[in-house]
This record gives C-alpha cells, sequence and structure tokens, in this order.
C-alpha cells in the first residue's frame, strides 16, 4: 500500500468537497458577506490544491492576492454599501430555470470532455525532481522574465490601466455628481 | 492515484457553479464573485497540466490570469460603488439606462 498516494487522494476529495461546497455557498447565499466568506474558502481550498500540484508559489500567491486583496476589495465595498446590498430574491422562475438548466449541461459537457480526452504525454523538461532542483520560483521567474517578458509587461500596462479607470470612476465629482445623479435617472 | 482528469472534473464543476452564480443572482457583487469562480476554475485546469505535462508554462499563464482578476474586481467594483452614488440602488435588473 502507498501511503504517498492514499494521502494525496484523501487531501485531495476533501479540499475538492470543501471547494464545491463552498462555491455552492455562493451561489445559494442570502447576504453578500456570506457569499464573499464562502468565497475567501473556495480560494483557500484551491491553494491546497496548487500545493498538492507541487506549484508552493502560486498558492502562496493565491492566498495573498485571492483572499488577501480581492476579498478584502469586496468585503470593503460590501462595508462601504451595505443595507441597500441585500437584494432580496433571484430572477423570475423561467429565468431561474433556464440558468440552472445552462449551468449544468455546460459542466456535464466540459466533464464529458475531460473524461473522454486522452492526456496528452508528460513531454515537458520541468519534471517534479527538476523542479525541487531548481527552485520552483526561479523557474517562474526565469521564465516570467525572458520568454513571456511581453507578457510580463502587458500585465503591468493592464494594471496601471485600471489602477487609474478605478479611481476615476470612484472619484467623487462635486459639482457633476448632481448632473450625474440627474441624467441616470 | 490522481491523474490530471481529476483536477480537470473539478476546474468543470468550479466553472459552472461560478457561471450559474453570474446567471441567477441579481446583486453585482456576487456575480463578481461567479467571475472570480470562472477564473479560478481555469487556473486550476492550468496548474493540473502544468504540472501532469511537466511544463511549466500554465503557471505563467496562472500568474497573468492573477493579474487580469485583480484588475477587473478593482475596475468593476469601482462601478459599483459609482453606480451606487449616482442611483443608491445596484440591482442590475434595474439599471438598464443604456436600453434603446
Amino acid at each position: 500500500m502507498d501511503y504517498g498516494a492514499l494521502m494525496e487522494g484523501i487531501v485531495f476529495y476533501l479540499f475538492a468537497a470543501l471547494a464545491v461546497l463552498a462555491a455552492l455557498g455562493v451561489v445559494i447565499a442570502r447576504s453578500p458577506i456570506r457569499a464573499a466568506l464562502s468565497l475567501a474558502l473556495v480560494f483557500l481550498a484551491l491553494a491546497a490544491m496548487y500545493i498538492l500540484l507541487n506549484a508552493p508559489f502560486l498558492a502562496v500567491a493565491q492566498i495573498m492576492i485571492y483572499a488577501g486583496a480581492v476579498l478584502i476589495l469586496f468585503l470593503f465595498v460590501i462595508m462601504v454599501l451595505n443595507p441597500r446590498l441585500d437584494i432580496v430574491g433571484g430572477r423570475n422562475h423561467a429565468q431561474t430555470i433556464a440558468a440552472v438548466i445552462f449551468a449544468v449541461a455546460l459542466g456535464v459537457l466540459m466533464i464529458a470532455a475531460f473524461v473522454a480526452g486522452q492526456p496528452a504525454p508528460a513531454l515537458g523538461q520541468f519534471t517534479p525532481e527538476f523542479v525541487s532542483q531548481v527552485g520552483h520560483v526561479q523557474i517562474i521567474g526565469a521564465l516570467l522574465f525572458s520568454d513571456y517578458l511581453l507578457l510580463f509587461e502587458i500585465a503591468s500596462v493592464l494594471l496601471l490601466v485600471a489602477i487609474v479607470g478605478a479611481m476615476t470612476l470612484a472619484r467623487r465629482e462635486r459639482d457633476q455628481h448632481a448632473n450625474a445623479k440627474h441624467d441616470l435617472r | 492515484m490522481l491523474t490530471v482528469t481529476h483536477y480537470t472534473i473539478l476546474s468543470a464543476i468550479l466553472f459552472a457553479i461560478g457561471a450559474l452564480t453570474f446567471l441567477i443572482r441579481r446583486n453585482p457583487l456576487i456575480m463578481f464573485m461567479g467571475i472570480e469562480l470562472m477564473l479560478n476554475a481555469v487556473n486550476l485546469a492550468f496548474v493540473a497540466f502544468a504540472r501532469f505535462l511537466n511544463n511549466m508554462e500554465g503557471q505563467v499563464f496562472v500568474f497573468i490570469v492573477l493579474t487580469v482578476a485583480a484588475a477587473e474586481v478593482a475596475v468593476g467594483l469601482a462601478l459599483v460603488v459609482a453606480i451606487f452614488r449616482a442611483r443608491d440602488n445596484v440591482d442590475v435588473d434595474e439599471i438598464d439606462a443604456l436600453k434603446g
């Protein structure tokens, strides 16, 4: 009996169940706060998956960026906008049923495709031994700053645009505020 | 023994739940959470394929997807705040100022 594989299976199914249940919690949670906390559980479960998949750097980045930055941003906006955010009730029945059918069909289709497909042979050079020998962060860093330098630069420009855009959108303009309010109504 | 299919099936389930969240909720914040769920599902598939194909590029892409998700949330939440300021209401069914 291979105890390593057994442990791997136990951890996988434990965190897979946690991720799916927490994701369902996001769908059915009434209050946005509960949905956000369920989302935090999904993020943490996926971080565990990344560790299982031999990607510790991404697990840490996942916790820092998603469970840290993104989730805090959600909670902050919920806190700022609070009382009127509880939009009770969902869409009307026909829309809800159509959405559920669509989502189930999408999931079944994707699962069928993944089950039917043959996995490609593992031809890459980054075997687990090589990764543990060189170091996970070193390999990702080397790739980001050589082969994928353009991608990295585009991502940084995207972040800059997002910062400027978010500040412009969220800034309160005293004299134009009343006009904007009038226009939108 | 875990194979790549285990992870991709989990990823498909999470993606479908994220799509469902986006479609049936009327609160734009929770709709954004649905988008985050879908992005996370795709990330999981990327990392799983990176691991089982011995190929590191998948993890580089996950890093970029993290960036895009952060940018999307910042701009999206700023939009929600701006709409809330202008209308005192963020029900997506009632935001129809651009309707022809």
